[in-house]
């Protein structure tokens, strides 16, 4: 079908696209730059929606794939397929960039047109990440992608906005610079094995495994920590809470969404199925430092008192579930990655929102500056408690799924054999209940002593409209999971045969 | 000699006629400089187009020194574009100096001869003496704007270390030709084998590179750099930077090539280009990181791109080769616009070249702004530009040579680098300046702007297209 062909292509170019004709509208007309992006963004997730519902879950390998010839001589070409996996990231991607569009709405008055074309072409370097399935092109969207995250922390960020970017440019661009290197080796291993150079994963996929094993281990640890540092897996983390604290709300909640997955997306789709070998032998490793982001993570954000920051932090304790759960290699917790990583993008995201939401009221963020606001803004307290006990992961809310599946998966685990991976980690359960809900109770309950939260405005239709679909997808979830994990249970299932056929027990659907 | 010959070298006759022919317009007439300034247009036109038409040419003249077609058409081909490009902008430049005199073209064009003459010899005799013809017209340029006593001392620096080198090149060419009995490069190539069993080959060919290493702006002669492309007239930098490396590279493939089919015992020699390498990679782009100005920036940068493109030459393998060429062509387009947009703040009475004259161009110069960005993003090795996809094959060309070492110590420099580059993004970008205006901006620069960066995208997309010419052409 040649619709079926094509669509996948124009996911992730239509963004690109609205991008380009965003540059010829006028400067001045700013609500009609917004409505057009939002236009834009708002038929990248219909296209989505129609990969969604397209994909076919009882399918192995990929689909919707296109592969057109690129550079000739090296084999390289334009190969993009999705399997359940990529789906719902893509599908994560597409629904949270319309929302944080209309975030932008009001808080986002200087260089409206720029910060627009910026977002949009973050968003094809987004799902052109998840949809790749040729290395170089995966690293060409990937290190792409820096670029308008680079601008859109640096001109629309907070004070310290120069530090903070150039900080999460050379971070990145260190690590994924060695994958590089580790993709060219790779390359070039592959025209030692079949005779011409190529970069496509399905081929590499079969060459990998079949390398010397020291040469395996160097080609892992650049991948490995090109992923972790944008996990970001501790101790490569110290990036994040600088970048998230001077990036504007929709930067924010874009990078936690969407790029902090890519990571954790690169670590399950390619080191995992590209060295499985190595990735066995240094699964205990991994998880330790997942273990201990977990921790530390949760500990950091207890004592922060920025909300912004406590987030942020948050963030490394609940990737590192993420972390844990891929290499813990059960079916079970893989999937809870894989939703895990759905949920923090969710709830994160909608907690960056509303934090976002009360500095513009109040342009500050420190947790003593308020307190007893809940009855000023009533609408506001109630989301800001469904989005943290979602984020601390109460049963019946989506985190819980998450956490709960990688913490059975982990404890079965015969690649760890141990159950004290499962008891460390989930300390971080009761340490996410400790910080955020001690941040709630002071910034919510208590007394409303200072005069400045006496007339905070509550939330309007626009941010209520906004944060709406965020709840129901919590909810969703939370209550019925298969809808999403039924989508990705053959794509983790192959993944981890892959990766050990012996070692991996499969539960029968 | 029969007129196929003559019409295999066309590109050189022409030039040396244009040069005979601005020269004697230059003495006779009055409004010499504009007359030059087209006559130079049509004249690179013609050769940027008749390069491409003869490619497929490939021919040895006179007795095997000059070669014609293929590779060497290439290199025409780049070099008259860049030298199109840079004319085309000059006038506005030297107009605005208050020095637009017709003898600038005359210069460049000779210089363009002795480039051209660099890319087709096969003699080292006649290399030598293409390089001399390239580099005097350097020095006199470099100085064009004698009333400034910045432009002397570059000028004579230049000359000075110039002629140093000079000293090298030619000694080794002796040694070469001592151990060889021949300085026909053709017949050194085949014979290499045999010919690096002799230590004063080595050492001749160890001089060679020194030599050379001076022009492509290399350690160990790269002190020159920064002094005088901060010191010249900005557009002569840009022609320096771009067609002078491009031309000395060059000669360094049309040596070294033979690695590329013949078992030819590369090792030595690759060690010795390695250490070159890596020398200029780290001190190009950590020197870097401590200048104010744009253009010592530039410069130094400069000599950390000559670090990347001598990885491909110690390769010595064809993506290494072909690497190396791509690489030339896109960093041409890059240096040029970069070096043209600085020029464009400049102005006669104060030189706006410091790091702080870009704050808030954002507000001011949306699209130079935008436009810079793209040249330092691309400078930078960031997809999807054209600097991304040459430094990714001459990365390639050095793990597929077992040089892995190299890649990684390349990537490691471009992260460094990628700071000072970014650097200028964030005064552009994210810093509140004065309202800085361009003393003048003219639809030539616009046009040539805009030519670039069409060029740095186009072959960081569809690189193949330039590629497949250029792997075509290699053995």
């Amino acid at each position: 079908m040649p619709m079926k062909y094509y669509l996948l292509t124009l996911t992730i170019f239509t963004p690109l696209i609205g991008a380009v004709l965003l540059l010829f509208i006028n400067n001045e007309k700013k609500n009609l730059l917004r409505y057009f992006s939002l236009v834009v963004s708002i038929i990248t997730f219909i296209l989505s929606l129609g990969l969604f519902f397209g994909y076919r879950d009882n399918q192995v390998g990929f689909q919707f794939v296109t592969k057109l010839e690129w550079i000739k001589s090296l084999q390289i070409s334009y190969h993009i397929g999705i399997d359940g996996i990529s789906l719902l990231l893509i599908l994560l991607t597409t629904f949270l960039t319309p929302l944080t569009i209309i975030s932008t709405w009001e808080s986002i008055q200087y260089k409206v047109k720029e910060f627009l074309f910026f977002f949009l072409v973050l968003e094809t370097g987004m799902i052109g990440v998840f949809a790749s399935l040729d290395m170089f092109l995966f690293y060409v969207f990937w290190e792409a992608m820096l670029i308008p995250m680079y601008f859109i922390i640096g001109i629309w960020g907070g004070e310290n906005k120069i530090y903070a970017t150039i900080k999460f440019f050379l971070y990145t661009m260190f690590g994924s610079l060695l994958m590089l290197v580790a993709i060219i080796a790779l390359g070039v291993s592959a025209m030692d094995k079949l005779g011409y150079f190529t970069t496509d994963y399905t081929v590499l996929k079969t060459i990998s495994p079949t390398l010397v094993h020291s040469t395996q281990l160097l080609m892992f640890l650049a991948f490995a920590l090109s992923f972790a540092i944008k996990v970001p897996v501790f101790p490569f983390h110290t990036w994040l809470p600088d970048a998230h604290v001077e990036a504007p709300t929709a930067g924010s909640v874009i990078l936690a969404g969407v790029l902090l997955k890519m990571g954790t997306y690169g670590l399950l789709r390619f080191c995992l199925t590209l060295f499985p070998q190595i990735s066995i032998e240094l699964a205990p490793y991994l998880s330790t430092l997942g273990i201990i982001g977990i921790i530390y993570g949760a500990l950091v954000s207890m004592v922060q008192p920025d909300m912004k920051k406590l987030i942020a932090y948050s963030s490394v304790s609940h990737l590192g579930f993420v972390v844990l759960g891929i290499f813990a290699m059960t079916v079970e917790s893989a999937q809870g990655a894989l939703i895990q990583m759905i949920n923090h993008g969710l709830s994160t995201g909608a907690l960056f929102l509303l934090v976002g939401m009360i500095y513009e009221r109040r342009h500050t963020r420190l947790i003593s500056e308020f307190g007893g606001i809940a009855k000023v803004v009533p609408i506001f307290s109630t989301i800001l408690l469904i989005v943290s006990l979602s984020s601390i992961g109460l049963p019946g809310l989506n985190g819980f799924i998450g956490e709960f599946l990688i913490l059975i998966g982990t404890f079965k685990s015969s690649v760890l054999n141990s159950y004290w991976y499962a008891a460390f980690a989930a300390t971080g359960v009761i340490f996410a209940a400790v910080y955020l809900l001690w941040m709630y109770q002071r910034v919510v309950f208590g007394k409303l002593e200072n005069p400045h939260n006496k007339d905070l405005k509550d939330l309007n239709k626009r941010e209520i409209g906004l944060l709406l679909p965020i709840l129901l997808f919590i909810v969703w979830i939370g209550i019925y999971p298969s809808t999403f994990l039924n989508k990705s249970d053959l794509s983790i299932k192959s993944i981890l045969k892959e990766v050990n056929p012996k070692k991996v027990e499969l539960i029968k659907r | 000699m029969e007129l196929k010959t003559l019409l295999n070298i066309l590109p050189l006759i022409t030039i040396s006629t244009a040069v005979i022919v601005t020269i004697l317009i230059e003495a006779f007439s009055k409004k010499s400089e504009s007359l030059n300034y087209w006559i130079s247009i049509v004249i690179l036109l013609f050769t940027v187009f008749y390069s491409i038409l003869d490619i497929n040419n490939q021919q040895l003249n006179f007795s095997n020194t000059l070669h014609s077609g293929g590779i060497t058409n290439l290199f025409y081909f780049i070099l008259s574009l860049t030298a199109l490009l840079v004319i085309i902008s000059s006038r506005n430049y030297l107009v605005r100096i208050n020095y637009h005199h017709g003898e600038y073209y005359i210069l460049v064009l000779n210089s363009l001869l002795g480039m051209f003459l660099m890319a087709a010899s096969r003699d080292l005799i006649l290399t030598f003496l293409a390089l001399e013809l390239m580099s005097l017209n350097f020095y006199v340029l470099a100085g064009f704007n004698r009333k400034i006593i910045f432009n002397n001392e570059a000028s004579l620096k230049y000359f000075l270390l110039g002629a140093f080198a000079s000293g090298f090149l030619l000694y080794g060419i002796a040694l070469i030709y001592g151990s060889a009995q021949t300085t026909n490069i053709i017949t050194i190539v085949e014979n290499f084998n045999d010919l690096l069993l002799k230590n004063i080959f080595i050492l001749g060919l160890v001089l060679l590179l020194i030599g050379f290493s001076f022009k492509v702006a290399s350690v160990p002669f790269h002190m020159w750099v920064p002094d005088v492309y901060e010191g010249s007239p900005t557009i002569v930098s840009a022609l320096m930077s771009t067609a002078g490396k491009t031309a000395a590279f060059s000669a360094l493939i049309v040596a070294f090539y033979g690695s590329i089919t013949s078992q030819v015992n590369f090792e030595i020699i690759s060690k010795i280009i390695s250490i070159l390498a890596i020398a200029s990679m780290l001190i190009g782009s950590i020197t870097a990181i401590a200048q104010s100005n744009i253009k010592r920036m530039l410069a130094y940068s400069s000599i950390a791109h000559a670090g990347y493109m001598l990885i491909g030459i110690a390769a010595g393998n064809k993506i290494g080769m072909s690497g190396v060429i791509f690489y030339l062509t896109v960093y041409s387009f890059m240096n040029v616009a970069a070096f043209i947009l600085v020029s464009l703040l400049e102005n006669d009475s104060e030189k706006r070249v410091s790091l702080n004259d870009y704050a808030g161009l954002s507000n001011s110069h949306p699209y130079y702004a935008a436009l810079m960005s793209i040249v330092m993003f691309a400078l930078s090795g960031l997809p999807p530009f054209g600097g991304f996809f040459g430094k990714y094959y001459v990365f390639l060309s050095a793990v597929r040579a077992d040089l892995t070492y190299l890649a990684v110590i390349g990537v490691l420099s471009s992260v460094i680098s990628a700071y000072f580059y970014l650097r200028v993004v964030v005064y552009m970008y994210f810093r509140k300046g004065e309202e800085t205006q361009f003393a003048f901006s003219s639809s030539a620069d616009n046009f040539v702007l805009v030519v670039c960066t069409l060029f740095i995208i186009q072959l960081g997309i569809t690189p193949n297209l330039l590629l497949n010419q250029i792997t075509r052409f290699l053995p």
